[in-house]
This record gives structure tokens, C-alpha cells and sequence, in this order.
């Protein structure tokens, strides 16, 4: 059976100071409904926060506004959590994002910019889709 | 509304521990970087961070807790942390911060290994 999108949320953030924690408790709340362990609820939450803060401190739309979408996915039962953040913004080349090293960091003294390993550290799969019109992170954790 | 983070201190003889409890994002990070920078005006060398009351964290208020480390690295002092949740330890893991400080499953394991 082809896979389906089963549920599906969004939020509409306005850039205001911890704004990630609102979608962080929405995220926990949906991936309980669908029984994920609760260390990898923590892991889509700590994944989550971290796309949103990019988000609201990088992508400068007009809006200023993060929208986050999230899908149940599943060919019957649920099988995965995905997690769409989009912004309106301006919108980034990933290839010009270096890989953080601490050891660097720490000698640049530079401490910052650690957004994206986290997310491909923590959720199982990671797309960036993104252009002048803004982007989108597409994060997914299975079940 | 900002989450605010609470920081309680514990001096005791040759260490510090200092206690989280709440969200470390920027305005969590700053307040331990003070409670930390007052504790090494005192002179304390050997800081334990327990974060059993933090179940969040973000990559701002982790690279201020790296400026901490620099600086104890600096006077040649010692910065660990205990009883963090799985997914703060995975966090630190995968920044790499174990290189640089110590972690502790609990406060009396840390506290063993900071007074040998």
C-alpha cells in the first residue's frame, strides 16, 4: 500500500522569543498520539527548536512568520513523524554552510552556527529545499 | 513571553555545583555565564553544571556554555556537567563537547571524579 499522509497540523509562528517551544510542545503532543518512545520525542523537540530558531533568526521575511507543518505518515498505521519548516525569507545556500568543528569555534571564537548539524544528527532524514522565495527543512523521524 | 531559567549556586569546599532549571536558550546560557564567571572570581577551579532540572536546550544557550569552557580552560580549571537527559547528551555529543568537559551520569559520580 502506497505511503499516505494520515494527519496533518500546521502552526503559524509569529518571530517572537521562544516561539520554537510552542511548536516543540505541539510536536510532542503528536508524536505521543502516535506512540513514539519518548527519547525520540526528545530528539524531533530538540531538532524542532533548533529549525525553527533558524528560521526566525536567518530567513528575514517580510512576514515574519515560520510556518510548521506536521504530517503523520503512513501506508496504514502510523510510520513516521514528518516536520515542514518554512519560512517566506530570502532563503540560503546550503553548500556555503561549513560543517561547525568545536575545535575551530572554539579558536575563532565564534561559538554559533550549530543549527543544522543538530538536525541531521537527531531526525533520520533531512531535506533543505530552499530559493529567494524562501525554505523549507523537511525533517522526518520514524516511529 | 520569554521562559526564564532558574540557576541556584552550591559552593562547598574546592567546588561549586551549579543547578539549572528550565530552558538554556541565550537568556539561560547568560544567566549561568554569570553564576559561573562569579564563582571563578571567588577562585573556584573545579565547576560542576547539574542540569537534572533542564529537559530543553538550544544551540544558542550550548555556545555560551562553550564560552564558559574556554575560559575554564584558560585558568586551567575543570567544567562538567551530570544528569542530562539522553537527547542533551546525544546534543553535546554530536557538537562535540565531551572533547572539552566531562559528563557525568549523576552529580555523585561527578562529584568523585572532581575531588580525585
Amino acid at each position: 500500500m502506497a505511503e499516505a499522509i494520515l494527519r496533518e497540523v500546521t502552526l503559524a509562528l509569529p518571530m517572537a522569543p521562544d516561539m520554537e517551544l510552542e511548536a516543540s510542545k505541539t510536536a510532542a503532543a503528536i508524536a505521543e498520539s502516535i506512540r513514539m518512545s519518548p527519547d525520540r520525542i526528545d530528539e524531533v523537540r530538540q531538532a524542532l527548536i533548533e529549525a525553527c530558531i533558524n528560521a526566525l533568526e536567518h530567513s528575514h521575511a517580510m512576514d515574519r512568520e515560520v510556518f510548521v507543518t506536521f504530517q503523520v505518515v503512513g501506508s496504514k498505521d502510523p510510520e513516521k513523524l514528518r516536520i515542514l519548516v518554512s519560512d517566506h525569507g530570502v532563503g540560503f545556500s546550503p553548500d556555503r554552510v561549513t560543517e561547525p568543528n568545536l575545535e575551530e569555534k572554539m579558536s575563532s571564537g565564534n561559538f554559533r552556527g550549530w543549527g543544522l548539524k543538530l538536525i541531521r544528527g537527531l531526525m533520520d532524514e533531512v531535506e533543505i529545499r530552499t530559493g529567494p522565495d524562501g525554505t523549507t527543512v523537511v525533517m522526518v523521524k520514524m516511529r | 513571553m520569554t521562559e526564564t531559567l532558574n540557576v541556584t549556586v552550591d559552593r562547598r569546599v574546592g567546588y561549586a555545583v551549579i543547578y539549572t532549571e528550565g530552558y538554556i536558550n541565550n537568556q539561560g546560557g547568560e544567566e549561568i555565564a554569570k553564576a559561573a564567571y562569579k564563582l571563578l572570581d571567588e577562585d573556584f577551579k573545579s565547576l560542576l553544571l547539574n542540569l537534572a532540572g533542564t529537559k530543553i536546550v538550544n544551540s544558542i544557550g550550548i555556545s555560551i556554555l562553550i564560552e564558559i569552557i574556554e575560559k575554564m580552560l584558560e585558568i586551567d580549571g575543570k567544567l562538567a556537567f551530570c544528569s542530562l537527559t539522553p537527547t542533551i547528551e546525544k546534543t553535546f555529543n554530536i557538537m562535540g563537547l565531551a572533547q572539552y568537559a566531562s559528563i557525568y551520569s549523576d552529580e555523585t559520580v561527578a562529584i568523585a571524579q572532581l575531588q580525585s
